[in-house]
């Protein structure tokens, strides 16, 4: 499984670099979230931009991936492709989540120039 | 896996210059990477049947969970085991036949799919159930028989029909 993660002020991007997020991976997503967002900032943004499908197991494992943040932080969802946010929907888990339209919204207005750039990290498991 | 695909003339009495309709009938080993393999090869079969984006992601839900729920519930994820899917474009959608031999249902009766609680407080929000639940908002005519060792789960989904409409 491939995730990318960075750091901004006050807030974690995660980026799930699957095309489904589905039985076969949900438990390892779970998991693998739960070792990146053990020092997370109050705000973790998962962009889901590069998902296609999801299915239910994938919808527990987000929800589980939001449950371990406790309830201090709280997880953010950003880019849900047309049957990604359809699962969410219909499921009406999408009341439970703050859904960014992509991440770029969910960062809010673009840093002043000179600003740090965010520090990337790519994680393969 | 053995994977047949068929464009066959729905009635072939009557013209069938507008009626052809697709078939198809997978049978595979039941792992979660094979379910994985079998819905691209299905999407891609259905490809003839020109649906609009939403009646394919609803097939694909469906179809996932169906087939994720006998790999582990029918099967316990155990890897050993046959799962046939047949799938028929008709005049009110997708016809599809799911039939495996695993475990049957509990109680012979396939899971009520009870809508999710999006207001229950987020430590106590289940993580699961929300297979049965999309299954049964997506599908019609659910049947679930257990016939000697073997499960056989009939639904059809409803999607525009743009084949015969051309």
């Amino acid at each position: 499984m491939q995730l990318e993660t960075a750091q901004h002020d006050g807030l974690m991007v995660i980026t799930l670099l699957e095309d489904r997020l589905d039985a076969a991976i949900a438990l390892d997503f779970k998991d693998t979230m739960r070792d990146l967002t053990i020092d997370a900032p109050p705000r973790v943004v998962l962009d889901m931009q590069s998902v296609r499908f999801l299915d239910s197991s994938g919808l527990g494992a987000v929800i589980g991936a939001m449950k371990q943040l406790g309830s201090t932080r709280k997880l953010e969802l950003a880019g849900l492709k047309p049957a990604v946010d359809k699962v969410f929907r219909l499921t009406r888990m999408d009341s439970i989540f703050t859904i960014h339209p992509n991440l770029a919204e969910a960062l809010g207005p673009l840093p002043v120039d000179g600003a740090a750039d965010p520090k990337g990290r790519a994680h393969a498991y | 896996m053995r994977i047949e695909h068929h464009l066959v003339p729905e009635n072939p009495i009557e013209d069938t210059s507008h009626q052809n309709s697709v078939e198809l009938r997978l049978v595979f080993p039941c792992t979660q990477s094979n379910v994985r393999l079998a819905l691209a090869s299905v999407m891609a079969g259905l490809g003839a049947m020109n649906l609009s984006e939403d009646d394919n992601s609803s097939i694909e839900i469906v179809l996932a969970e169906v087939l994720n729920n006998v790999t582990e519930h029918a099967y316990h994820d155990e890897g050993v085991g046959m799962i046939e899917l047949q799938l028929k474009q008709t005049q009110s959608g997708l016809s599809c036949r799911v039939i495996d031999t695993g475990d049957a249902m509990p109680r012979n009766v396939p899971p009520a799919g009870n809508p999710p609680n999006p207001d229950c407080p987020l430590e106590h929000q289940p993580e699961g159930g929300f297979g049965w639940f999309l299954i049964r908002h997506l599908t019609r005519d659910l049947a679930y028989m257990r016939q000697k060792d073997r499960n056989i789960l009939s639904f059809r989904i409803e999607v525009g029909q743009s084949i015969s409409r051309n």
